[in-house]
């Protein structure tokens, strides 16, 4: 069926973002027991149902036009946001091809791609936009390749090197992470850029995953789920904004958590890139309030025996602490203190 | 990570010399999966006995995906791969391969990529070439061959890329001086490798004796599982034994009861196929694993039991 854009909605100063009773039903919810603890939960990424978010590689949903004016904004403040380093230019392309043909073969009423040898021609019906060019050529498109189709593509994408066994952050478009920076990790590697995930490293998680993921094959993508919490809607909180929001943490109170609290989860989905051997790593961002959340009981309940039981080291590293038990409080009436929640 | 399988047409052979076949493998509709510089796939080999896997680089323009190809050197001890790739198989064949990976890719951050190429082990840096003259990278090859034997392409490149080719040909006493190649490199030069196991070998020596990184160094091996002796095999949770000849490797044996492990490269340096073990004395033979990953672990494409021992694996 086809997706439905609802009209632009923001992820700042008024926050309007909401979601229709169908993207509720379509929610990712991350938590398969009433525990939560590290894993390496990552599983291929075989073709999902039938209009759930893991039917297709990258997943449109009714919040396109508004994702895609929300990174516009972010990137007329700060264009570094997009990171392509000198030696990544045809890991560039590669992304680009990659998205232009599974977008146009996945949502055929939105994209279309015509290919005669390197000449390409691309167009958007969704954004109103056509593009003729010269594949590998940047100078016929009217930005760098990457920057082009990121913006019109939901989701963070950081594009990973693979050299001297580990993978490097050497390019990226990242307008919407859950508190970290494009700018701050650029040119790191895997283990760097996670130094900061505290018990993980003791588990040995981050070796294991290192390993798997460089051993990616060409079309045989992976996906695992992250979550943290957001308060408010707000897609753009990097660390160079915190000023902008991590004072909202404190305005949280047990009358407004309905309304400002919002589960955030990650689809992250990790991708070969065929002709330059880097690895995509893209982060799809779904955010829902707890209203909306709690109109699916067995999720209240989970999410309550989650919180409720996560170490405070966790608590503290996914900046949930100062609202935390405010938020149990509020889930509790939702958990009838049966033996096991019946989420799926 | 297991793959699923392709099923592509041999579309083209072409004899390059006494011992060195071409084959063009196209697929059965559209085009086949993009690849980088340096990738490789496995074959599957319909052979009289057995279904053998061997794994080749993809010696084609990454650019072009309408088919791929690769060369073969027939082996004077073939254990039957090669010798099949020659002499059983035709154009209008039908085979399985498996998607492409890579083991092998050009490293990003060098300034300068130094190629060193024994015979048949062209191959993987003729898919470097285009690509390295598409980005303008800075970049020389050396070839070393016996003329009229191994010296596939050599004529090819002499004409597409003469400024940045040195050929050495042994049967005109011509001689790689591997020393004096590798002192006179900048550090921002990456070297690469590729060929019989005893260049490989002296490329590294050179490359250490001068005081560079190991990171600095990339190799290919793709000489596959060497024979052995026969050993036995127990597999403590299916209950059941077997006996591994001196022509297979332990992967190979394996397969061929029924047992499917995970595997990429099939030459001791993916990973993949890594297995725990009991019991027993192990010759291990791969690149891969550490010496203390090694008391547990061992890799069945290259490694194998001790003369005459069992080995008792946890499968």
């Amino acid at each position: 069926m086809s997706v439905i854009f609802n009209p632009i909605e923001t992820y700042r100063d008024d926050f309007t973002f909401r979601n229709t009773s169908k993207a509720i039903k379509r929610f990712p919810f991350p938590f398969p027991e009433d525990q939560y603890m590290y894993s390496v939960n990552i599983e291929p990424a075989l073709k999902g149902e039938t209009g759930s978010v893991f039917e297709h590689w990258f997943d449109i949903d009714e919040h396109y036009r508004s994702e895609v004016a929300e990174r516009a904004k972010v990137l007329e403040k700060d264009p570094d946001r997009c990171l392509v380093m000198p030696h990544m230019e045809l890991a560039a392309w590669d992304s680009l091809a990659l998205l232009m043909t599974h977008l146009a073969s996945d949502y055929p009423e939105w994209f279309e791609l015509h290919r005669s040898g390197d000449q390409w021609i691309w167009e958007n019906h969704a954004l109103n936009l056509r593009q003729a060019f010269t594949y590998g050529d940047a100078t016929t498109l009217p930005c760098e390749p990457l920057e082009y189709i990121t913006r019109q593509v939901q989701g963070d994408f950081a594009i990973l090197d693979q050299r001297d066994n580990n993978l490097w952050m050497d390019a990226g478009m990242v307008t919407g992470p859950a508190d970290w920076s494009i700018k701050f990790d650029a040119g790191m590697n895997f283990t760097q850029w996670h130094a900061p995930v505290p018990m993980a490293h003791k588990m040995g998680v981050f070796d294991r995953a290192l390993k798997y993921l460089m051993n990616i094959q060409v079309d045989r993508p992976v996906r695992r789920l992250n979550w943290t919490m957001t308060v408010n809607p707000r897609l753009d909180t990097s660390s160079e904004t915190y000023h902008e929001w991590g004072h909202e943490r404190s305005l949280v109170t047990s009358e407004n958590i309905g309304q400002m609290v919002h589960l955030r989860v990650e689809l992250q989905f990790l991708a070969r890139l065929p002709r330059s051997h880097a690895l995509m790593f893209s982060i799809r961002t779904y955010l829902i309030r707890l209203d909306e959340l709690a109109t699916q009981p067995e999720w209240a309940c989970r999410l309550h025996r989650v919180l409720r039981d996560l170490p405070d080291e966790l608590a503290d590293y996914k900046g949930l602490s100062q609202y935390r038990a405010l938020v149990v409080d509020w889930l509790k009436s939702y958990d009838p203190a049966e033996s096991t929640c019946c989420a799926e | 990570m297991m793959s699923s399988m392709i099923e592509v047409e041999v579309t083209k052979v072409k004899q390059l010399t006494d011992v060195i076949r071409e084959f063009t493998l196209s697929p059965m509709e559209g085009a086949l999966p993009g690849f980088s510089s340096g990738s490789h796939i496995q074959l599957h080999l319909p052979t009289s006995h057995r279904v053998l896997k061997k794994a080749y680089s993809l010696l084609s323009d990454p650019a072009d995906t309408s088919s791929y190809r690769i060369a073969v050197r027939l082996q004077e001890h073939s254990k039957g791969g090669s010798r099949f790739m020659h002499e059983g198989l035709s154009e209008g064949d039908h085979l399985h391969i498996t998607p492409p990976s890579n083991l092998f890719a050009p490293n990003s951050s060098a300034r300068h990529h130094l190629l060193i190429a024994g015979g048949i082990g062209i191959t993987p840096f003729l898919s470097y070439l285009a690509e390295f003259q598409r980005q303008s990278k800075s970049y020389e090859l050396h070839y070393a061959y016996r003329g009229g034997v191994t010296d596939a392409y050599v004529t090819d490149l002499r004409q597409a890329f003469s400024a940045k080719l040195h050929t050495y040909d042994s049967n005109l006493q011509q001689r790689l001086d591997l020393d004096q190649l590798l002192s006179n490199q900048s550090v921002g030069t990456h070297v690469y490798v590729c060929g019989p196991e005893r260049l490989r070998h002296s490329v590294q020596e050179a490359a250490t004796k001068n005081a560079w990184s190991p990171s600095r160094i990339h190799w290919e091996a793709f000489s596959g599982a060497e024979p052995g002796q026969a050993f036995q095999v127990e597999l403590a949770r299916l209950n059941k034994t077997l006996e591994v000849s001196a022509d297979e490797s332990l992967l190979e044996a394996l397969e061929a009861s029924g047992v499917e492990i995970p595997n990429l490269c099939r030459g001791g340096v993916c990973g993949q196929c890594a297995t725990t073990y009991l019991e027993g004395d192990v010759d291990h033979r791969d690149a891969f694993l550490s010496q203390a990953d090694q008391s547990q672990q061992l890799m069945p494409c290259v490694s194998r039991g001790m003369c005459g021992s069992r080995i008792v694996l946890d499968l």
